[in-house]
């Protein structure tokens, strides 16, 4: 399973705020730490800004701040921001769908979707900044 | 899944843990527990479902067996929480490791560490029988019950439950 770029950085974005809410996290910081362009990430800190999950702080010392509840917020609403990862219904257009095959095929890939968003609604920010945690080098 | 006909290692009952905030209790459950045990279970399930908890009771009550645990959580003589699980052997071809098959919380007492006191005192129950993992299964629409096992640090387990209807 792979995640758009946008979705990636967003995730990213968020846990770096909501690891240190005494502090404004820099988007220079994340941009520089995830190699990611500032234009980029200026867009996707817009929309996360949108969806009441950051508010930024301008000026000298400014940067962002993560303002949604940790333990409630999960990694599916993030995502959901940015795409649909919802069990694809088969396009009535599309001829492939129509046929034994791809209606298996669609069966297959439906349970792959569902498990995948089963485990991202599964996961809030507190989780996993917990497995942030003990995924870091010595602890 | 079946019982072992393993045993393990001798267990001494688990030493009674107070919660440090409401001054709970985690001990294992007795008969006098079942109707408050199948009141929180009916209340969340919208199930009645007293044959069933007397036969739990039956199978992992006072230690019927060494590796099964059924513990609740105490406060003021009022039972807030339950939980249920064994050490089985080979399941699915897997070494030795303890099994969660049931959580319950209250729902007016969440959120005040009852349930992850549960759990630890089932852990602790399971590495005193010798194991150093802890699994369990649930609905993938359950997200309540996975969301307070991911908060725990579980992560997927390398099993694919599967199923069919059986004509």
């Amino acid at each position: 399973m792979k995640l758009q770029r946008s979705t990636s950085i967003a995730l990213c974005s968020i846990l770096e705020a909501a690891a240190s809410p005494e502090r404004l996290v820099s988007a220079p910081e994340i941009a520089e730490k995830y190699g990611v362009s500032p234009h980029h990430l200026a867009k996707v800190l817009q929309q996360l800004g949108r969806a009441r999950l950051v508010v930024a702080s301008r000026g000298v010392g400014g940067g962002y701040r993560f303002v949604g509840n940790p333990k409630r917020v999960t990694l599916l609403d993030v995502i959901e921001i940015f795409e649909d990862i919802s069990a694809r219904p088969a396009e009535s257009g599309d001829k492939e769908n129509a046929t034994d095959v791809g209606r298996a095929l669609a069966l297959v890939l439906s349970e792959v979707d569902e498990t995948a968003r089963a485990t991202f609604r599964s996961i809030t920010i507190s989780t996993m900044l917990k497995l942030i945690a003990r995924e870091r080098p010595g602890d | 899944m079946y019982p072992s006909k393993h045993s393990h290692a001798p267990q001494s009952p688990p030493p009674e843990i107070s919660g440090p905030t409401r001054g709970f209790s985690i001990r294992d459950a007795s008969a006098a527990d079942l109707d408050q045990i199948i009141a929180i279970d009916a209340e969340i399930t919208g199930l009645k479902k007293v044959d069933y908890w007397y036969e739990v009771f039956h199978r992992y009550g006072a230690r019927a067996r060494q590796q099964r645990q059924f513990l609740v959580a105490e406060v003021d003589g009022r039972v807030e929480g339950f939980i249920l699980g064994e050490i089985r052997d080979w399941e699915f071809g897997e070494p030795p490791c303890g099994w969660v098959f049931g959580i319950s919380v209250r729902p007016d007492a969440r959120l005040g560490g009852i349930g992850t006191r549960l759990l630890d005192a089932i852990c602790a129950g399971f590495k005193r029988g010798g194991v150093t993992k802890v699994r369990t299964l649930l609905a993938r629409d359950n997200n309540l019950v996975m969301s307070f096992f991911r908060a725990q640090g579980m992560m997927a387990a390398p099993f694919i439950a599967l199923e069919r209807d059986i004509a």
